[in-house]
């Protein structure tokens, strides 16, 4: 870092808050410019840094918050100033000065990360109405609006981005085409066999794919609202065009101010991201280097890195290294399709190369691999329709690595797999994610450093939090190397049992052990301290306890206030009521999907006055008595249970509630009876243990107003039935839910629900909510949806079989308790005097009592 | 407290009966008021059926939260030690000495208990 002390600051001002932009800034704060630098950032758009690589996941459930890749408050807390919907409208390079509509801002060093934009072909006509590009959020919401009275549509351009929209379009549910000048698919990443599979693919999908096709014009259309006019006179009619012919960088500031720019457009940059100007510097798409645009991320992410040694040292090699091109190599799924395409790919860049490629028509898989003319090295490589070679192919291709004696084992069909690179085959300097500039290395640095999880590497490097392409590679080598260093993980859930939870599941269910008792006697960790002298069985502790006692609800539902698993419990299930920090409990009848009587809710009134309850509204749609002491429970639950309420299993690690909105019953837009789906629902899984408390969500159309996308379940009315999402958070780490399953009827819905539920009631961890369960399964939603919806284990009946014992042997808990005079001695305060404990004291506030 | 008052305190314990066996909640606790030597007190029972020690009585007040309910922790064992966790903030305490695990300034008060026939009775 440097070392120059400076009295006043100088002023540097960043044009562009797109993803480099961004990434220039946390850069910059990184490295302590902000000691240096009064930072000022002027961004055009109305939003703040977001993820344009995952910009179409916008149609399917992401908004533009979950989409942001930082936070005002991240600028305002390192004293970065941000203007977004600021546009710059001329640089005064004599005066060093930036001008906006707001005035003239004074610069000493200034960045260019102004980006690209969509280049739309001079058509006559294109610049209609309803001709759009797919860029920004703006432009996402403009093709959405122009969606809604359209039912066709043709995106113009058949490459990377042409490809993303046309699948944003069919998630638009319009008829969707594809019209590219070239006479393939993706020209730049695959050639003509390659094209050729994925045309078929991306057909088979119902979109329509037009190749060597020139649009002459576009005029009025007779059955739809557009006609496009091809160079052979044929027409192609649609309502909606999106045009992604490429982009072209935005460098219309660097040209009027005279900045050197290249021919075909750019601002030229040398090795340090310096412009003809050494005072300001571009980075990301706008930058033309070595005479190349680079229109991917992780350049851009160079880019940035390089550019801020540059501001922040004055030598010709700043610290953090100078801009030497980019890897374009890239791996994709398009619409489901795998794509990939590794360095010299078609092999015309590479004189004597010689090829290897593999076709296979039936599983629509082509791989060619380009090799050195000697045959050593690999220089190219190209992939559709699985890309599950690519990691290793592109570590082979980046360190140079010598080939296998027989290259094409690397792309042929083996019945023990295609040989893998293990991780310890790589280098050190091997780059494992190029976005961060994480090399092996850095990883095996952290490692030595202390880390000993996937999780803690990602947080200290970055890796794999940019694209996520090196997601797999990342944890293979953090795996491999925390097993070198001998690093054994243990899973044993506490010392009396050396298993995880998941496995004393499968014991209990295997065995039929209906007992905690069985269970330590029969499985017991051996080597735990005995008690004493005594030859009596361990008793466990309060983290296998509850755990065993979750499970056994979970197989065999027996009341828990049975004698046999009283000892196990929570104090909240204990007493079926919920601990208050006073030591006084809260009560919460269960209200099925928050519709309650006039009569049962003057109930819950004349209750709450009658024990001198505190009553507040849930989240949940139900309604919370607080304050209720130990021995009145039972008589409060005798009146509410006389006034048809059940248990509401607050206390539980068990199926709390299904809110829902008021669906098509009374809403002017609701398209199902969300409120009659809630309670069905919830009455079905009440009673259900887990391994955590389990939220659902119904919501009568797709406003989404029982915020179903933030819970466990969530359940959302389409015209054609039910969407299923699933994993979904709210609380400390929100998270959306994800969508699991389209337009299902009922039936099948509440079959899928049933085998979600039950897969992860077995498979989850003690206390791990189903979005942290989802979050460290490996295979993610893909293995979720694989066992749950294909069945692809074969555990479907089981599964089935199990969530309906628990269905069958549902019993109201307090119902249960209320008529067992045994059960009701537990809820004396003192054993041995009536009157209450005289240390709960309360005050008055806002009308009603609180613990003093 | 210094060691003469405590002491004096200790040599005035008197054995008391407090109720019996079918009062109890087996590898589980109850509460019921005491006369100690202090005054009154809220004192935690637990009754482990067939280990060496059967009966403990621990304070049933919970230092960490102020609140009366040590007797509805659950009962285990650590390194071969008989605890109960706190049902508020989970910190456990030695049912043999009352120690707390988690912070070793805390201790809660113990007396000595025990079955005589089928009343349970304390020394407090």
């Amino acid at each position: 870092m440097s070392t120059t002390s400076l009295t006043t600051k100088q002023s540097l001002i960043i044009i562009g808050n797109g993803m480099v932009g961004h990434h220039l800034v946390e850069q910059l704060v990184e490295q302590g410019a902000t000691e240096r630098y009064d930072i000022v950032v002027f961004g055009e758009e109305r939003h703040l840094a977001y993820d344009r690589v995952h910009l179409s996941e916008y149609f399917s459930g992401r908004d533009a918050a979950s989409l942001a890749l930082s936070t005002r408050g991240y600028y305002t807390e390192h004293g970065v100033t941000l203007h977004l919907h600021a546009a710059v409208t001329g640089i005064d390079r004599e005066r060093s000065e930036v001008i906006t509509d707001q005035g003239r801002h004074p610069y000493n060093r200034l960045v260019l990360a102004t980006g690209s934009t969509p280049f739309v072909p001079p058509i006559p006509g294109s610049d209609r109405e309803n001709c759009l590009v797919y860029r920004t959020l703006d432009d996402l919401d403009a093709i959405r609006a122009a969606a809604k009275n359209a039912t066709t549509g043709v995106v113009v351009g058949g490459g990377l981005l042409g490809l993303e929209a046309a699948n944003a379009l069919r998630g638009l549910d319009l008829d969707t085409a594809v019209v590219e000048f070239a006479p393939r698919l993706m020209p730049m990443q695959v050639d003509s066999e390659g094209g050729g599979l994925l045309q078929e693919k991306i057909e088979a999908l119902g979109v329509q794919v037009l190749t060597g096709r020139v649009t002459q014009r576009i005029e009025n259309g007779e059955a739809s609202f557009h006609r496009m006019v091809f160079q052979d006179e044929k027409v192609l009619e649609t309502d909606l065009i999106v045009f992604s012919a490429g982009i072209r960088p935005r460098d219309e500031l660097a040209r009027d101010c005279g900045l050197e720019i290249g021919e075909r457009g750019g601002v030229v940059i040398d090795d340090r991201c310096l412009t003809s100007d050494p005072a300001i510097l571009a980075v990301g798409e706008v930058a033309l280097w070595n005479n190349s645009i680079f229109g991917l991320v992780a350049p851009g992410y160079q880019m940035a890195k390089a550019a801020t040694g540059t501001l922040l040292t004055s030598s010709s090699e700043p610290q953090g290294g100078t801009f030497h091109g980019a890897d374009m190599s890239t791996k994709l799924k398009l619409m489901g399709v795998d794509v990939g395409a590794i360095g010299d790919a078609h092999g015309d860049r590479t004189p004597g190369a010689k090829m290897f490629r593999y076709l296979d028509e039936i599983k629509q898989q082509y791989r060619k691999l380009v090799v050195s003319s000697d045959g050593r090295r690999l220089v190219g490589a190209m992939l559709v329709g699985d890309n599950s070679v690519y990691d290793t192919l592109l570590q082979y291709y980046a360190n140079g690595l010598d080939l296998p004696e027989d290259p094409a084992a690397l792309i042929l069909p083996s019945s023990e797999g295609t040989p893998a690179l293990g991780p310890d085959a790589l280098p050190e300097t091997a780059m494992i994610c190029s976005c961060h500039n994480v090399t092996k290395g850095d990883i095996r640095a952290t490692l030595d450093a202390g880390a000993v999880d996937l999780g803690t590497v990602k947080d200290s490097t970055r890796a794999s939090t940019g694209c996520g392409g090196c997601t797999a590679l990342l944890k293979s080598v953090v795996d491999h190397e925390l097993e070198a260093r001998g690093v054994k993980v243990d899973k044993s859930i506490c010392e009396h049992f050396h298993y995880t939870r998941q496995e004393l599941y499968d014991i209990v269910r295997v065995e039929g052990i209906k007992t905690f008792g069985e269970l330590i006697d029969k499985h017991g960790s051996p080597d735990t301290h005995k008690l004493g002298s005594s030859s009596a069985p361990m008793l466990g502790c309060d983290i296998c306890k509850p755990a065993v006692a979750s499970i056994l609800a979970s197989c065999f539902n027996e009341p828990i206030t049975d004698a046999a698993h009283i000892p196990l419990q929570d104090t909240n299930d204990t007493f079926m009521a919920n601990m208050q920090k006073n030591g006084t409990y809260s009560v919460v009848p269960r209200v099925p999907g928050g519709e309650i009587t006039p009569d049962k809710l003057v109930v819950l009134g004349r209750v709450a006055k009658k024990y001198e309850l505190y009553t507040k509204i849930t989240g949940g749609q139900r309604i919370d008595l607080f304050g209720a002491r130990l021995e009145d429970l039972p008589a409060i639950w005798g009146e509410l249970i006389e006034a048809g309420f059940e248990t509401g299993h607050a206390y539980g690690k068990s199926l709390r509630t299904v809110k829902s909105c008021v669906g098509s019953t009374w809403c002017r837009y609701g398209v199902q009876d969300s409120v009659g789906m809630a309670i069905y629902l919830e009455n079905r899984y009440k009673g259900l243990r887990a391994p955590h408390k389990i939220k659902f969500g119904v919501s009568g159309c797709t406003r989404e107003c029982a915020e179903a996308q933030s819970k466990d379940v969530g359940i959302i009315a389409t015209e054609n039935g039910w969407n299923l999402y699933v994993c979904g958070n709210g609380g400390m780490r929100p998270r959306h839910a994800e969508l699991l399953a389209t337009d299902m009827d009922e039936e099948t819905m509440v079959r899928t629900i049933d085998r979600f539920l039950m897969f992860y009631v077995r498979t989850a961890d003690r206390l791990q909510r189903t979005s942290v369960w989802r979050e460290n399964l490996e295979g993610g939603l893909d293995y979720i949806k694989q066992v749950v919806v294909d069945d692809s284990l074969g555990l479907g009946a089981e599964l089935d079989s199990q969530m309906q014992t628990v269905v069958d042997n549902y019993e109201c808990e307090w119902a249960n308790a209320i008529k067992d005079p045994e059960k009701l001695k537990r809820f004396r305060t003192f054993i041995n005097d009536a009157r209450p404990d005289p240390d709960i004291i309360v005050t008055e506030e806002r009308g009603q009592l609180r613990p003093a | 407290m210094n060691t003469a008052t405590a002491a004096a305190k200790t040599m005035t314990r008197t054995w008391q009966s407090l109720c019996i066996r079918a009062d109890l909640v087996p590898f589980s606790g109850v509460a019921a008021w005491v006369e100690t030597t202090e005054g009154p007190a809220q004192v935690a029972i637990f009754y482990l059926p067939g280990y060496d020690t059967e009966l403990y009585a621990l304070d049933h007040h919970d230092p960490f939260s102020s609140a009366n309910v040590i007797a509805r922790g659950i009962v285990g064992d650590l390194k071969g030690q008989p605890v109960v966790a706190s049902p508020i903030y989970k910190q456990h305490f030695r049912l043999e000495d009352g120690q707390c695990l988690e912070d070793e300034s805390v201790t809660l008060r113990t007396w000595k208990v025990s079955f005589k026939g089928d009343e349970v009775w304390i020394e407090a």
